[in-house]
């Protein structure tokens, strides 16, 4: 597989407390991949690290590679080249990344300026173009306009124009859809799909709802308390979980159809960083835990099925037929 | 059944200004909704951000006044804001909302909080307190050595559960909920929404549950009904609801659900947002992003009519029995 990014061995620490262990992660010239935890695991510290955007207390180790090309420990001046230009990033809350004070067609054309270096009748044409194909409706006329005279959603939608300008080799969007409504978050994750078959860039989608992470990517990295426990395409990982963490979040959320009984919690609270337990950081939550698990710590490594599991004792293969159905058969 | 609480018509309307001379322009955040709660039973009120639920929910505790409609609760008219009568009275009625931290005191210590409604409604000595708190944390599921402890060193599911045991203090039979699950993790939103489970059964405690979250609704709810700019345009069991979903709004929603393993393109994907509470459109507030929508719709607003035993549904398109008697 040729690889367009390749982090070995990242590890990020916040005054002194380590917060990611050691991430390794490729990913493929137009492949979508979703990296999915809840708060606090690292998904999102993974690629602010990769691309130096973390305050200057983080401590961060272990090396990025984009094609060849080093990015851990680069100077500031080669990365900002490759931020916006070849890795572009979008965050859950549009409205705070976008400037407010200036008019959202000049926004677009700086992107266009620093990346492409188009300026005058030719960037705005592009600019124009870029907001016509996210799903501004009537660009010409809102090209003027001031972001607070956007929606939340049109407010996304600029900020994928902005991503865009630098025809970027990978979109990395964190939570994109989290803030939206429901019928804006169904828009915007198909946006991402379309723009996705039509430019051929890649994308990273971290995001804490497996649904919206099964829709729209090809391969899934769960991840729990600063590493990766579960790796694999979307089907396998959809259909049968083998991580109990991964399956816990699975259970955990509500359905849509079948019959409404009680839900099936993951006991217990994510770690704290500063005392994470010995072992399997989710041992002490995991019905499935032996005492190997408490003092020693799995390591991720390749099944014959051909994912990535970290577990010892991992759920056997069986459909991934939720527990209270099962009883109810 | 009398029911517990009862809404008529009930109205809010804000008033907006464009700039600062500019003119101001009424906006109908609650338009003409009635509904019914009956004891020990939950009704859920979904819609995006900007259809009023969350306004509705504190105009159904008289937390925010109605310009119009009314609202009964217990079978008598809801007393005016801010009087003694009401205050006594919201004792039984209390509200969950989405973000514990900033709905507590950060300088109380959370057993002196789910105290503080017992001090104000004067309920029982305070030996009594006393072991009313402690019995409430445990109902709660929350620790005795947590008792000393402040906000901030909770986790936020621990959070919910202090203001969930704090709303219950006095033994409500009403409960409104706002978002009370949606700024928590997965894992630990399940064991809140089993919490809310379980004091259903166990204390015949009546809810309303406002979220934009369909499937916790689902899980939750008894019944529900859908908000769009203002008004309810849908309502029946939750399982029906959501199973068969009338209004072509409803539709569109369900369908938005991500669901593993359903491929994106089988998603209704409505065109455009929400139009503006401000510049209403004509007609049915719907038709302007309606994928069915029939030129009719753009001149005669739909009522909320009785479709099948137990659902309404306000869409000219859904064939109808008769006028809902409530609307």
């Amino acid at each position: 597989m040729t690889k367009l990014v390749e982090i070995r061995d990242l590890r990020v620490a916040f005054d002194g407390v380590p917060v990611l262990h050691g991430i390794d992660l490729d990913v493929a010239p137009g492949e979508a991949l979703g990296l999915v935890g809840e708060s606090g695991c690292g998904k999102s510290v993974t690629w602010l690290a990769a691309l130096g955007l973390l305050p200057e207390k983080a401590r961060v180790s272990g090396s990025v590679v984009l094609e060849h090309r080093t990015l851990s420990n680069a100077p500031r001046s080669e990365l900002e080249q490759v931020r916006g230009g070849r890795i572009a990033m979008i965050f859950q809350d549009p409205s705070s990344a976008l400037n407010p004070v200036i008019r959202i067609g000049r926004q677009i054309c700086e992107a266009l300026r620093l990346h492409r270096g188009l300026s005058g009748k030719p960037a705005q044409a592009e600019a124009l173009r870029l907001m016509d194909m996210v799903g501004i409706p009537d660009p010409r006329r809102r090209f003027n306009l001031y972001p607070h005279e956007f929606s939340g959603g049109q407010c996304q939608r600029l900020m994928i124009a902005m991503a865009l300008a630098g025809e970027p080799d990978l979109l990395i969007a964190d939570e994109p859809t989290t803030a939206l409504d429901a019928t804006i978050q169904a828009q915007i994750l198909d946006l991402l799909a379309t723009l996705r078959r039509e430019t051929g860039m890649a994308t990273v989608f971290i995001s804490h709802d497996l649904g919206a992470v099964a829709q729209v990517c090809e391969r899934v990295c769960v991840m729990y308390a600063g590493r990766i426990v579960e790796a694999g395409p979307v089907a396998q990982l959809f259909e049968a979980p083998r991580h109990p963490y991964t399956r816990g979040l699975f259970d955990a959320i509500p359905r849509m159809d079948g019959p409404r009984t009680r839900l099936i919690p993951i006991d217990g609270t994510v770690p704290d960083p500063r005392a994470l337990p010995a072992g399997c950081a989710f041992a002490p939550r995991c019905a499935r835990a032996q005492v190997f698990c408490r003092t020693e710590r799995p390591e991720l490594l390749p099944q014959t099925d051909g994912r990535l599991l970290a577990c010892a004792y991992p759920v056997p293969t069986a459909p991934a037929v939720p527990q209270r159905e099962r009883v109810s058969q | 059944m009398t029911p517990i609480l009862e809404a008529r018509d009930l109205v809010r309307i804000y008033e907006t200004r464009e700039g600062l001379f500019g003119k101001v322009t009424p906006v109908r955040a609650v338009d003409g909704v009635s509904l019914a709660v009956s004891p020990g039973e939950t009704l859920g009120i979904v819609g995006e951000s900007g259809s009023g639920k969350s306004t509705l929910g504190r105009m159904l505790l008289g937390v925010d006044p109605a310009q119009g409609g009314e609202v009964r609760f217990g079978g008598a008219p809801m007393p005016e804001r801010r009087t003694p009568a009401w205050r006594a009275l919201r004792a039984r009625m209390q509200m969950v909302f989405q973000d514990p931290l900033s709905a507590l005191d950060r300088r109380l210590t959370i057993a002196d909080q789910i105290r503080e409604p017992l001090d104000i409604h004067r309920v029982g000595t305070p030996e009594e307190r006393a072991s009313r708190v402690a019995s409430l944390m445990r109902n709660v599921g929350l620790r005795p050595d947590q008792a000393g402890r402040y906000p901030h060193e909770l986790s936020g599911g621990q959070r919910q559960r202090v203001v969930i045991a704090r709303a219950l203090a006095t033994d409500p039979a009403l409960l409104v909920c706002d978002e009370p699950v949606s700024a928590l993790d997965v894992s630990i939103q399940a064991q809140v929404v089993n919490l809310l489970r379980d004091l259903q059964e166990t204390t015949g405690l009546a809810m309303v549950f406002i979220s934009h979250d369909l499937k916790v609704v689902r899980n939750l709810c008894d019944r529900v009904a859908v908000m769009y700019l203002g008004r309810i345009v849908e309502e029946g069991p939750a399982e029906a609801l959501f199973a068969r979903p009338q209004h072509p709004y409803t539709q569109a929603l369900v369908s938005s659900v991500p669901v593993p393993g359903r491929p994106l393109d089988s998603r209704i994907i409505l065109q455009g947002e929400p139009p503006n509470p401000a510049a209403r459109p004509s007609g049915c507030a719907f038709h302007s992003r309606c994928p069915v929508a029939e030129p009719m719709c753009r001149g005669a607003v739909p009522g909320l009519r009785v479709t099948a035993p137990g659902r309404a549904s306000a869409c000219h398109l859904v064939a109808g029995a008769a006028p809902a008697s409530a609307a």
